[in-house]
């Protein structure tokens, strides 16, 4: 009895000591989005202070955000990225649901090298080849424009069918096989029959290639230069940063880093479920 | 079965020609000849407008850009005395970027009408054999039915191929090509024209002491430490956490689950930059420690300036983002693991830090080992939390144009942004990233693959 009693105990001291541990553990990953918050309410102008906790409190900073649009523009900036962000997630998903579809399901003399092509794209350094992209655009005559990134996002979504492809693998090809001895065409099989099947995968995917353009940086900031009004929040956001604006826009980058990880945030949270799924490759149907 | 038919196509131009009718073989120079003359009008017309317009490609711009291709430009710009105006003015010279980029376009299109040239002979070729069947050929209408069904393969990635071609792959050859020419700050066109130099940058990385070379060696070593210690001291910290959240006692895990979600729902450069400015000399962190008398007013901690400091700091902050990452995908693992697997451990007697390395271990290494790899491949090419924290900085004056915490991936970043543009370097280092990820991969797939087999073996 005693002995039980005693091991009930030193669960106890374990399970206290456990939470203590996730607590503080808690108040570390928490501690940076709790002072991005603090700082955008603060009251007082310019950037580094000499002190953690504001002196003032005011809502101006986010106020400001939206109605101070000489140098830089906020909202704009927002809408850019939703645009981007629309167009280039509904063309990724045709792209990546079709390329993966055509690999799972059909064979072809391409298929292997394609797979194979695909798999060293990959092992190149993204950006290595940024600057080329940037020359062909501007042959193209589309540098500076909204167009040319929902192009060049979604031109590369072609090439992450693996995620999609494994999916389709684990539906039954009995079902396809049916289809097909009932007079169906593929067309029909895959968006009659594969595409409703899919819902997890193409939830997957459309949030992910949605949520691409909100936080790439690089690509942006190379293809569109100085042009302010076709920045996108990550730009955007950065450069507020820079040592000429940081003064009158620290505590507005606060406000700006707020709204646009709200949505994100709630976005991601939401697909965390996919994301932890697909990551592991494991997404079942 | 299969096979034969594979064979059959492979063959399929040579057979063509030797057993084509006169039309089979007008095709190989007339494209669409034989789908014309027997019937199939649109098909053929189509094959037919696809030579001209290649034709016309060739006259116009083709065959010098494909020439241009082997000097680079021979005239450079130069400054000419104009007597009408009196002043010298500026004569354009060739211009070696667009040219070699002109070239890479023309191998392109070349490459891509061979391919629907060789089409343009199947096609040939079926038609007259069906027509020496006595069949009826498809109609134009029929053709596009198939591209719906039997080859709707081509139509579901024909899209998608031309934006990784003209985004993806055109770029990359382009790029490649330069890491073999003197595309440095010293030859930037229009001014000057660049060349082709064999393997001279590789040279100059790899063998040579010069500043570059050091700076290449360092830059490297340092890219392969924060790959080592980035990957596991994620994955052991998430680990850690995952079985913190999901061991028995512990209360409202789906609460702290979220909490630890919630920084990686932020968006990476939000989060990065933040943290970025609360680490400045001047920044949040410094005013608190001073704050709560930690360290005195006038000093501060150089987390991000002084270059041992700012290594430490790049760990430790991508710890921060990396973890709740496993967690998130350790978690899903750990539910996955049999019940009875601790069940019988427990009658055995064995307690949780056996259980751990007998049981979890083993199961979450088995299942995440490809999620290993292609974290160590990643972080190798994480440019996101170096670039955001440090930009590569401190800047070390023994390196060339490079910092102490510089990644591969970011030095070549700075070296085609930043204010001295060596393309050709760049170009280089990225090809060695390359080879750094596909000798990884493979040796990963190596390993994967014995793995399997040995456990057919045992079967």
């Amino acid at each position: 009895m005693s002995r039980y009693r005693r091991m009930s105990f030193n669960k106890f001291v374990r399970n206290v000591f456990a939470h203590i541990l996730l607590f503080v553990l808690s108040v570390i990953w928490l501690f940076p989005v709790f002072w991005i918050v603090l700082t955008s309410f603060r009251g007082e102008k310019g950037s580094f202070v000499p002190y953690f906790w504001p002196k003032s409190f005011t809502i101006n900073n986010y106020v400001q955000l939206f109605t101070d649009t000489q140098q830089f523009y906020y909202a704009k900036w927002f809408m850019n990225t939703l645009i981007v962000a629309v167009f280039s997630c509904l063309l990724s998903t045709l792209y990546v649901l079709g390329i993966s579809y055509a690999l799972s399901r059909m064979r072809f003399k391409m298929r292997k090298p394609f797979m194979n092509v695909a798999l060293i794209l990959g092992m190149f350094p993204g950006f290595m080849s940024m600057i080329a992209v940037y020359y062909i655009l501007k042959g193209l005559n589309m540098t500076q424009s909204l167009l040319a990134l929902i192009l060049v996002y979604s031109a590369g979504a072609g090439l992450n069918f693996y995620i999609a492809k494994g999916f389709f693998d684990t539906i039954p090809k009995a079902i396809d096989e049916a289809a097909v001895i009932d007079g169906a065409s593929r067309w029909k099989v895959f968006t009659k029959i594969t595409i409703p099947l899919s819902r997890p995968i193409i939830i997957y995917t459309v949030l992910t290639s949605f949520l691409a353009p909100w936080t790439d940086y690089i690509f942006v900031s190379v293809i569109m230069g100085d042009n302010y009004d076709k920045y996108t929040i990550a730009l955007g956001l950065y450069k507020m940063l820079e040592k000429e604006f940081i003064t009158t826009w620290y505590n507005r980058f606060a406000a700006g880093a707020v709204i646009v990880s709200i949505p994100i945030s709630i976005l991601f949270i939401i697909m965390q479920r996919y994301y932890a799924e697909g990551a592991s490759g494991a997404i079942k149907g | 079965m299969a096979k034969i038919k594979e064979k059959n196509e492979r063959y399929s131009i040579i057979s063509a020609f030797l057993r084509g009718d006169f039309l089979t073989k007008l095709s190989f120079l007339i494209m669409g000849a034989s789908n014309l003359f027997r019937g199939q009008i649109i098909k053929g017309l189509l094959f037919l407008f696809t030579e001209l317009a290649y034709i016309y490609y060739l006259t116009s711009a083709g065959i010098s850009a494909l020439r241009g291709l082997r000097t680079l430009g021979t005239k450079e710009q130069s400054m000419v005395f104009d007597e009408s105006q009196g002043i010298f003015v500026v004569q354009k010279g060739d211009n070696s970027m667009l040219m070699l980029l002109a070239g890479v376009v023309a191998i392109a299109v070349t490459m891509l009408f061979l391919v629907i040239w060789k089409a343009n002979i199947n096609a040939a070729y079926e038609a007259q054999n069906l027509k020496q069947q006595g069949k009826k050929l498809p109609t134009f209408a029929m053709d596009v039915a198939s591209y719906f069904d039997k080859k709707l393969y081509r139509t579901l990635m024909s899209f998608p191929l031309i934006g990784i071609l003209l985004f993806n792959i055109l770029p990359l050859m382009f790029m490649i090509l330069i890491g073999f020419t003197n595309f440095d700050h010293e030859h930037q066109p229009p001014g000057k024209l660049f060349t082709w130099v064999g393997l001279d940058n590789f040279k100059a990385l790899l063998l040579t002491g010069e500043k570059i070379g050091k700076t290449f060696w360092g830059v490297l070593g340092w890219t392969l430490i924060w790959a080592v210690l980035a990957t596991f001291l994620n994955y052991i910290g998430g680990i850690l956490l995952a079985l913190l959240i999901n061991r028995e006692g512990t209360k409202l895990k789906g609460f702290w689950r979220t909490i630890f979600v919630t920084s990686i729902a932020i968006p990476q450069f939000v989060s990065l930059l933040v943290i970025r400015i609360m680490l400045n000399d001047n920044g949040a962190m410094n005013s608190l420690l001073q704050d709560l008398g930690i360290i005195s007013r006038d000093k501060f901690l150089p987390f991000l300036s002084d270059p041992t400091w700012a290594r430490f700091t790049v760990v430790i902050v991508n710890l921060w983002i990396g973890i709740p990452y496993t967690m998130l995908i350790v978690t899903g693992i750990l539910q996955n693991i049999p019940k009875e697997l601790y069940e019988s451990a427990k009658v055995d007697g064995a307690n949780a830090f056996v259980t751990f390395i007998k049981i979890t271990m083993p199961y979450v290494l088995f299942v995440t080992s490809p999620y290993l790899i292609t974290q160590f491949i990643g972080n190798i090419n994480n440019f996101n939390v170096i670039y955001f924290l440090t930009a590569g900085g401190p800047l070390s004056l023994d390196y060339y144009q490079a910092g102490k915490t510089d990644l591969l991936v970011t030095w070549l970043y700075r070296l085609t942004t930043g204010s001295v543009k060596d393309y050709s370097y760049a170009s280089a280092i990225g090809i060695m990233v390359f080879i750094l990820s596909a000798t990884f991969s493979l040796i990963s797939y190596r390993f994967t693959a014995s793995y399997k087999r040995e456990e057919d073996f045992q079967q």
